[in-house]
């Protein structure tokens, strides 16, 4: 327990291996994943970094046939554990997914849907403050505070991404987790992410999975290269993208693999 | 008397047409095996980089323009010659000569030049448009036929009196003379009786519908699910005089001795016993339909919903229903107009006594059930009687051409959505 006695971690993984259908996709992986920093997953297509995202907030439950194994604590607290709820696991964990899916819905009620459920406000103006606040810290909130009313469906796909950032922030999550958010975003709207995503890691502890080098250098503190189900090295960000230990990581990088 | 063969004594009409269509089809093979050869033999001959100049279209696209002007020819001059009432040797005799004479011309065709595939092309096209047009003319031919009738009708009782009149009583107007008179054919007890056992239909078969189709959408397991919806989808195959007897035989009684063990009096044919069977009936449409609106809501979104902390229930009533319910509407739409439509089991367990009533417990009538007996029986389809079922019949078409075409656009608006 000394790993998680240090005040800055904020997962601690062991041995933890993803089977779909007996099929092993996540082979056994070690990490710690620091609380308020940015954390990037990078390698190639195929190799669990989706699957092993999913680990952290139990989405894998969700789907059949889907199986996690090994010893996954977040604040030493055994999230797999027999008593734990996975419902109330996921309203501390927030997910981002790769194609925006806002609800077919109204923009508020897309972002009061996760304050409404957990029953964080007490009353209407507790709920606008919440979306208000969320929408603002996501930066969407000056581009649609006049039509709050409108579908969040209506959204261009980077308001949509924010939105459903918002969306996952106004549940006060302590992590959040992102699967290639940028991938369908034009190279504005991902640099508004990017500004996005480094001011919240003021608060928040962040994983994100990327397929952009530059963006993984950009962001993160500290990146992991999965390639094939294992984790092949785990290091600084500037360490990993200017000397990286393994060879697999290099030629990856360098864009020679993969 | 047509004349008949010497050789089986049966008349030539009898005995010929499938002779000619076999002679027909025979004709129509060779053609295609020989102008597809000939024009094999041909393209071999014609071998040439250059496209203006190349073999235009490929060979088996020659076979089936010399076949299908062949047979066509054929087709046309046997059903002549029948008509006409030729001798069979005679009608034999025109196809062997005009086809051949379609074939030579067809050998004429098969050069490089010759846009044999645009021919077929066209032919096939035409062919489906024929096909289509036939089906909507006869659609119109039924409508206006409807329209023509009900004007007729109208000529004797006015619209208004027909569309608001409180009294439905046709059989009575008959015997006494009065066709025509106003009070006699006030439809409005009768599209009562219809609104009052879709309503019951539609109370029972909406929530069992929808809660299946919840469960088989968002609980069931793979297994479970191609069990179960077929098996419920056989409901709506079961015919429907079945579901009308067990209305009148089963549901109705039952229904009666019940309210009877209570101290109150309920006949057997009543607006509940028809419409509780008519809801079972309509179940499938609404499970179905719902379950297909209900899958097409993209797992994405339900991802989205649950990484949020939000439960499957919460999840299925905020997000998925949600998101499905323009479809549902849609579903229910459709629900609501075959139930309308629907004739056997209303005719079997409503009864006929046209009331103004809104107590399901009552026998009421309905539109279907009333066009049933009014034209059931020695009828002359010309007394203002026998009319006033056209000018229902007109009127149920429209409620549920409205209903069709409302549910259509929101399900094709929904299906725009998620595409
Ligand atoms: N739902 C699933 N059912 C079965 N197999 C799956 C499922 N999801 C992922 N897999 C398998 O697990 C392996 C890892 O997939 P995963 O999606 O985690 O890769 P990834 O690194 O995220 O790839 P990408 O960069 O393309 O998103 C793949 O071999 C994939 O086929
Ligand atoms: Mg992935």
């Amino acid at each position: 327990m000394t790993e998680n006695t240090s005040k800055n971690i904020k997962f601690t993984c062991r041995d933890v291996r993803v089977s779909y259908s007996g099929k092993e996709a996540v082979k056994g992986i070690d990490i710690e994943i620091a609380d308020r920093s940015v954390t990037a997953f990078i390698g190639p297509s195929g190799c669990g970094k989706s699957s092993f995202l999913r680990v952290f907030n139990r989405m894998n439950d969700t789907i059949p046939g889907c199986a996690v194994t090994g010893d996954i604590r977040m604040d030493g607290e055994d999230i797999y554990a027999p008593g734990l709820d996975p419902v109330l696991l996921r309203a501390r964990v927030g997910m981002v997914f790769q194609k925006p899916n806002p609800f077919p819905k109204s923009i508020y009620d897309n972002v009061a849907y996760g304050p409404r459920i957990h029953g964080l406000a007490e009353s209407k103006a507790d709920l606008d403050e919440i979306v208000h606040n969320s929408l603002k810290r996501a930066g969407l909130w000056d581009e649609v505070k006049d039509r709050l009313k409108d579908s969040g469906t209506g959204l261009s796909g980077g308001q949509q991404q924010r939105l459903v950032i918002a969306r996952a922030i106004a549940v006060s999550p302590e992590v959040i987790l992102m699967d290639e958010p940028a991938s369908a975003l034009d190279p504005i709207a991902t640099a508004k992410l990017e500004v996005l995503i480094e001011e919240l890691k003021e608060k928040f502890c962040i994983v994100i999975v990327t397929h952009s080098m530059a963006q993984a250098a950009r962001i993160s503190q500290k990146t992991a290269f999965f390639h094939m189900g294992d984790l092949v090295e785990y290091d600084e960000t500037d360490q990993i993208f200017t000397n990286p230990a393994e060879l697999r990581t290099q030629d990856y990088i360098m864009g020679r693999t993969g | 008397m047509p004349p008949r063969s010497l050789l089986t004594g049966r008349t030539f009409m009898e005995f010929s047409i499938p002779a000619y269509c076999a002679l027909i089809a025979a004709m129509g093979v060779l053609a295609y095996m020989s102008a597809k050869r000939r024009a094999m033999h041909v393209a071999a001959g014609t071998v040439t980089n250059e496209i203006s100049r190349s073999f235009h279209s490929r060979p088996n696209f020659h076979g089936v323009f010399a076949a299908g002007l062949v047979t066509l020819l054929a087709f046309g001059v046997m059903i002549g010659g029948v008509i006409a009432g030729l001798p069979g040797w005679l009608v034999i005799a025109l196809i062997v000569v005009l086809a051949g004479l379609a074939f030579a011309y067809t050998r004429t065709t098969i050069r490089a030049n010759f846009k044999a595939r645009n021919v077929v092309e066209f032919a096939i096209k035409s062919g489906l448009v024929i096909c289509s047009t036939i089906a909507v003319l006869t659609t119109i031919g039924i409508v206006l036929s409807l329209l023509f009738e009900s004007l007729r009708f109208f000529k004797d009782v006015p619209v208004l009196d027909f569309l608001t009149g409180l009294q439905w009583s046709p059989q009575t107007a008959l015997r006494e003379d009065q066709a025509g008179q106003s009070g006699a054919f006030g439809a409005v007890p009768v599209f009562a009786g219809t609104f009052l056992v879709m309503l019951v239909a539609i109370s029972i078969a909406a929530p069992t519908g929808l809660m299946i189709a919840m469960y088989l959408s968002e609980y069931a397991s793979k297994r479970t699910r191609s069990i179960v919806k077929p098996a419920i989808e056989i409901l709506a195959g079961v015919p429907t005089v079945v579901y009308g007897y067990f209305a009148l035989l089963t549901v109705g009684p039952t229904i009666r001795s019940f309210a009877e063990s209570l101290g109150a009096s309920v006949p057997t044919q009543s607006a509940i016993a028809a419409g509780s069977v008519m809801g079972v009936m309509i179940i499938p449409f609404i499970s179905s339909l719902s379950d297909d609106v209900i899958n097409a809501v993209p797992q994405s979104l339900r991802d989205g919903s649950y990484a949020l902390g939000a439960t499957r229930s919460e999840t299925m009533i905020k997000v998925v229903f949600g998101g499905a319910l323009p479809g549902i509407i849609g579903a229910l739409l459709l629900a609501v107009s075959r139930a309308i439509g629907e004739t056997m089991i209303v005719v079997m367990a409503a009864g006929r006594a046209a009331n103004l009533t809104a107590n399901p417990f009552e026998a009421v009538t309905t539109v279907t059930v009333q066009i049933v007996a009014l034209l059931t029986g020695d009828t002359e389809f010309d007394t203002a009687k026998t009319l006033s079922a056209f000018a229902l019949g007109l009127v149920l078409f429209v409620i549920t051409l409205i209903l069709n075409v409302i549910a259509l656009i929101i399900v094709r608006r929904y299906r725009e959505r998620y595409d």
